[in-house]
């Protein structure tokens, strides 16, 4: 049994109680949400804090997923399980139970949460590829109050974020924009262990050619990192098997892998393209798919 | 000989209640599924304290200082003990199993990152470990060797200087074969082919780490040992060597153990340390490693770099096999075979090919690595052997351009030439292998893979079917031929009958998982009638059972299994003289029909074991010189090995773009004789083909350039899950053993031998269209990705 070091340990009542335990303890004091992260680092002494505060009773607080014409709302507390089982969030945006499939396994899932998976900012972390991806803000809130950070501002390095000691994430909000659809690949070496790359793409028709579209790729750099340069190739054009081919090559060069346990930097850089193919082609024929009811849809919208 | 039947078809209920042979649920089980298992880490003790043990950072330093004063300060601390203490006890080095020693704690330098440098003994595992913390150990780092194929280079740092004079990393050479023989023969063959492969140091990883509870009474100077042993009695004997303890005065008992693959046979340096946390504080003492002290540092498995060499006829007959050995064997040489076999059995690497020459060389060295080189579900390097030859004979079926099957059959050893005298001396007991192959083929539906192939690979895609025939070497002794340390590798068995007909055995054996519990039961029950419910097995405990060698090799059934079963035949010959007295009858006018002795030609005058057991502790006359009580007692020596063979067939699908391998299909035809508890078997198998996966897939002790281990966690090494295996097809043939008992083999290791050539060979014929003839073990995507490209890397 590996065991941690001595820590004092309390449970958060509310989001305002956690934040108030935060001031209080400052830099010696850690949340725990799921703890599937923080709990193995503590096992094997990486992390040491000397107080933990649980706020898995913030569940009620902060585990929803809420599903408006413009925009999703999912609280931090939300869990993996739970995003993987949305029927409504699978609707707007498949490219999470896509991902939530193939994250850990269903113990890790039962617990793990979205706050959680972002605040480690682990650079082979899923989810954040999945925020990337679809543009998400993060709502950070503090004892002065709360304040809306973008994903490129949310990750300062690996495993390093925008929220400050005494601050605590409690949402993110995912912008919901009319004809779109998104993939997520994930390539592992075995069920439940992280990616050797991953890709998620999001992609928004209009008349048939690409109004938008964004890639977000997992464990090929410092951070999970939005690609500019592959969504400026894709505007504007027809989607299409060399368009896509083209879109994999500039995420290919726009990453930086590195070599490791998990494969060599040039497999990862292949994959890198591989995968964001893959997911930009799905995108697309999930739309086409449902081409007519979505139409609909947006008309009336 | 053989025989194929099939498993019995409309078999809905599982749980048949044979007198003797036949599927029925395990009588473990319903203990393990309820979690009423009792493992080493259950044993609570009145005073029990914890033992942690503070392991080396680096690869290879001198210990310049160590203090521990502040950890000596912790209000919880007990004892801190190190080296220094160690070699006042004279206990700080220990022998291993093949005659090395190893450091208990380091006392000069520390040889591998891992390495046992001391242990606090505290009230609670949370105080222990964080004792370990407060001891400061001064490191003169010094350069390691971490590749093997640098180790003997004269500029290496020599890692043994505590060995008298070592001036260098060499350990054995070992020869086996002719080589002039094998030369001449390759000189004038049609065709040779050659090839360069890895077989990766991997690690069995159990489920249950290991551990011990020791408790040492300095009143009686009694040790009992509660530890995860596979050699309970191996164990108590070495402690008592080792220590200078007497033997009558130790105790070692393994309890219900979670898995060890031959990761549980050596003695650990963390055994000895906390059975002196227990003399120096007169306290119970447990240990528990960790998962990443287990990786790092208990005996790993394989590590042989491999030369392999076949010379054939150019119409594939194969005439010679040679190959060249480079063995890593870590910091100290704690391979667990046989004294007389510094490479365990490799010598079985001719295969199941009928050939007029071989020849084996082979080159061990010590690395700034974990000690080990155990026989993890190999039954002593048969992995390494059967992997090397069903990899080169599938180098030459390409070369040759034939079909992997059809070379095979060709050489097969033909059943009339058994007992089979191999060009490496090892005596095949029996075998009739085409009709084994021609089974597997036939479930597989081979052909028709073939043809499916070929469509497939017009469309691009990337089928791969592989193909492995292994023979095995199980079950050790002969005692003349095979000890542990002086030990004879034979197997001591006790059977008592009570007065109401009920039974107790007791084994030399442990299990780890195999179901001793009812298979041992079944072997006693076939003999003498007595059903497998009346009647308990007893294991895993010195003082309750006879001596023997322990679970391991695949040895239980071969060895321990005869050793019941002649115990049982020998009650049962008992059983017959009461009974002619019951009877009235000369011995030879009875007929024994299971679990009674009738009169010849009249069966209702008959008497069932219950009977017998009644009168041979009752009151009444027993025939002249039988004394009461119905018990007896042996110790089987095998005559031979015995040699379980098996025809396996993997399907694999590549995805050309991601390089991801997925195992469609496997299907595992075994032969391992008499089948005892064909659900027993089956799972056996079911586990060995995951193991399989693994090593070929996934599985791989790894270490950077500095000597770190990359494996220390199970989400760096990586073993499969459900997700990762298919549905597992398996079938078998029957071919006794001629000379044991009950005709009866092991089967405790086949498929973990067998599965990876399959594997391997099946991925390397899916890449066929890319020119690869090899590519080495893990196969993970990346490194397929490489072999794509043309370029497939050693993993070391
Ligand atoms: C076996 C295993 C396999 C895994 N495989 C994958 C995988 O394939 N892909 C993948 O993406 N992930 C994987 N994970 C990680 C898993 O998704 C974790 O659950 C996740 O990374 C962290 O979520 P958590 O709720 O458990 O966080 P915790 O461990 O509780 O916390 C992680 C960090 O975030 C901080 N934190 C938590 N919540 C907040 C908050 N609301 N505001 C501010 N800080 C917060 C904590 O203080 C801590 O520093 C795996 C984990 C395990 C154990």
């Amino acid at each position: 049994m590996q065991v941690p070091a001595p820590v004092e340990y309390e449970r958060a009542t509310s989001v305002d109680h956690a934040i108030g335990l935060l001031e209080r303890l400052g830099g010696s004091a850690r949340l725990v949400a799921g703890g599937h992260s923080l709990l193995p680092m503590m096992k094997l002494r990486l992390a040491s804090p000397e107080y933990l505060i649980d706020i898995n009773d913030l569940h009620g607080e902060l585990g929803y997923i809420r599903v408006e014409p413009d925009e999703v709302r999912i609280g931090a507390m939300t869990r993996h399980r739970e995003l993987l089982e949305s029927g409504e969030l699978a609707e707007v945006f498949p490219i999470f139970r896509d991902a939530e499939r193939v994250i850990a396994d269903p113990v890790v899932r039962n617990r793990g949460t979205l706050g959680g998976s972002l605040c480690q900012a682990d650079p082979s972390e899923d989810l954040s590829a999945v925020c990337t991806t679809l543009g998400a803000n993060c709502v950070i809130r503090g004892g002065s109050g709360e304040r809306v950070v973008t994903m490129e501002e949310f990750y300062r390095g690996p495993y390093e974020t925008a929220v400050e000691d005494a601050e605590m994430l409690v949402e993110i909000r995912i912008p919901v924009r009319p004809s779109g659809s998104s993939a997520y690949e994930k390539v592992e070496r075995r069920a439940g262990d992280w990616a050797i790359v991953s890709a998620g793409a999001a992609v928004w028709l209009d008349g048939g050619l690409i109004a938008d579209a964004r890639v977000g790729l997992a464990a090929v750099g410092p951070n999970t990192a939005g690609l500019p340069a592959v969504s400026d190739a894709l505007r504007g054009r027809e989607p299409s098997e060399e368009l896509y081919k083209q879109a994999g090559a500039l995420a290919a060069e726009n990453c930086s892998p590195v070599t490791d346990m998990r494969g060599s930097a040039e497999y990862k850089r292949h994959l890198a393209e591989e995968l964001t193919r893959r997911a930009l082609r799905r995108s697309v024929v999930r739309i086409n798919e449902r081409g007519w009811h979505a139409g609909i849809h947006d008309r009336q919208r | 000989m053989t025989t194929t039947d099939e498993r019995p078809a409309g078999f809905e209920n599982n749980d048949h209640k044979p007198v003797g042979h036949g599927r029925m649920l395990r009588k473990e089980d319903p203990r393990f599924i309820r979690g009423k298992g009792r493992y080493v880490d259950d044993v609570q003790l009145p005073g029990m304290l914890h033992c942690a043990i503070l392991r080396s950072p680096v690869a290879h330093a001198r210990i310049v200082s160590i203090d521990t004063s502040a950890a000596e300060a912790h209000p919880k601390v007990k004892a801190v003990v190190t080296g220094a203490t160690l070699t006042g006890l004279g206990l700080a080095w220990m022998p291993t199993l093949s005659g090395d020693v190893q450091a208990v704690l380091a006392t000069d330098k520390v040889r591998f990152q891992g390495q046992e440098v001391a242990f606090v003994v505290a009230e609670d595992r949370y105080a222990a470990r964080d004792a370990l913390e407060l001891i400061d150990v001064e490191y003169d780092v010094l350069d390691p060797v971490v590749d093997v194929r640098k180790a003997l280079d004269p500029s290496a740092p020599v890692i043994r200087d505590d060995l008298d004079g070592k001036r260098n990393n060499h350990i054995f050479d070992w020869e086996t074969g002719d080589e002039a023989a094998t030369e001449a023969v390759f000189a004038s063959a049609d065709v040779v082919v050659s090839e360069d492969i890895v077989y990766p140091r991997v690690h069995p990883a159990p489920m249950e780490t290991c551990g011990c509870v020791a408790d040492y009474d300095r009143i009686d100077s009694r040790l009992t040992l509660w530890s995860t042993s596979q050699a309970p009695h191996a164990h108590r004997t070495l402690y008592a060597i080792v220590a200078g303890l007497p033997e009558h005065k130790i105790r070692v008992i393994s309890p219900d153990i979670g898995g060890g693959f031959g990761g549980k046979v050596p003695i650990y340096p963390g055994y000895v340390c906390a059975i002196v946390g227990s003399i120096v504080t007169g306290k119970p003492v447990k240990w528990m490693e960790d998962r990443s002290e287990n990786l790092t540092s208990t005996g790993f498995a394989r590590d042989y770099i491999m030369r392999g060499e076949i010379a054939a006829t150019r119409d594939g007959r194969i005439l010679a096999v040679r190959t060249n050995v480079l063995a890593d064997h870590g910091a100290f040489n704690g391979v667990a075979a046989p004294v007389k076999y510094p490479a365990g059995f490799f010598g079985v690497f001719t295969g199941s090919y009928d050939l007029q020459a071989a020849y084996c060389k082979m080159t061990a060295v010590y690395t700034n690595k974990a000690p080990g080189g155990v026989a993890y579900a190999c039954s002593f390097r048969i992995t390494e052997a059967v992997y090397l030859v069903e990899r080169i004979v599938d180098c030459l079926a390409y070369e040759l351009k034939m079909d992997p099957v059809e070379l095979r059959i060709k050489n097969f050893i033909q059943p009339e030439q058994f007992p089979y005298r191999t060009k490496t001396g090892w005596l095949y007991d029996s075998g009739d292998y085409e009709p084994t192959m021609r089974k597997a083929l036939e479930i597989a539906g081979y052909d028709d893979l073939r043809k499916e192939q070929a469509e497939r690979r017009a469309r691009g895609e990337l089928m791969g079917i592989g193909v492995a025939f292994f023979t095995e070497a199980v079950g050790a002794g002969p005692r003349k031929d095979m000890d542990i340390l002086g030990l004879g590798m034979a197997d001591g068995c006790e059977l008592r009958v009570h007065p109401t007909g009920k039974a107790v055995v007791r084994l030399s054996v442990q299990s780890q998982g195999q179901g001793h519990e009812t298979t041992f039961a079944q072997i006693v029950a076939e003999e003498i009638g007595i059903p497998p419910a009346d009647i308990d097995v007893v294991h895993g405990d010195t003082d309750q059972t006879p001596f023997g060698l322990g679970t391991y090799g695949s040895r239980s059934t071969p060895v321990s299994g005869a050793a019941a079963a002649l115990v049982a035949r020998k009650v049962r010959d008992k059983a017959r003289i009461i009974a002619s007295g019951m009877l009235e009858v000369s011995v030879a006018d009875l007929e024994w029909v299971k679990g009674a002795f009738h009169v010849k030609g009249d069966p209702e005058k008959s008497v069932t074991i219950q009977d017998i057991a009644m009168r041979a502790h009752g009151a009444g006359d027993l025939p002249e010189g039988i004394e009461g009580g119905l018990e007896a007692q042996i110790c089987y020596n095998p005559e031979n090995l015995t040699y379980p063979h098996g025809a396996y067939i993997c399907v694999v699908d590549i995805d050309p773009g991601t390089a991801q391998v997925k195992v469609r299909r496997f299907v595992a035809v075994d032969d391992c004789g008499t089948r005892i508890n064909p659900m027993i078997i089956e799972g056996q198998v079911h586990r060995g083909l995951t193991d399989g996966v693994g090593m070929a897939l996934m599985e791989m002790i790894a270490f950077d350039e500095d000597g770190n281990c990359l494996g220390g966690s199970l989400m760096d090494y990586l073993i499969p899950t459900a997700l990762e295996v298919p549905d597992w097809e398996t079938g078998f043939t029957v071919t006794p053993s001629p000379h044991h008992p009950i005709g009866a083999k092991g089967v405790g290791e086949s498929a973990t031998v067998g599965s990876p050539p399959a594997i391997v060979n099946a991925v390397v014929d899916a890449l066929k269209p890319f020119g690869i003839r090899h590519a080495d073990m893990p196969l993970t995507p990346s490194r397929v990705w490489d072999a794509m490209r043309g370029v497939p890397r050693p993993p070391v």
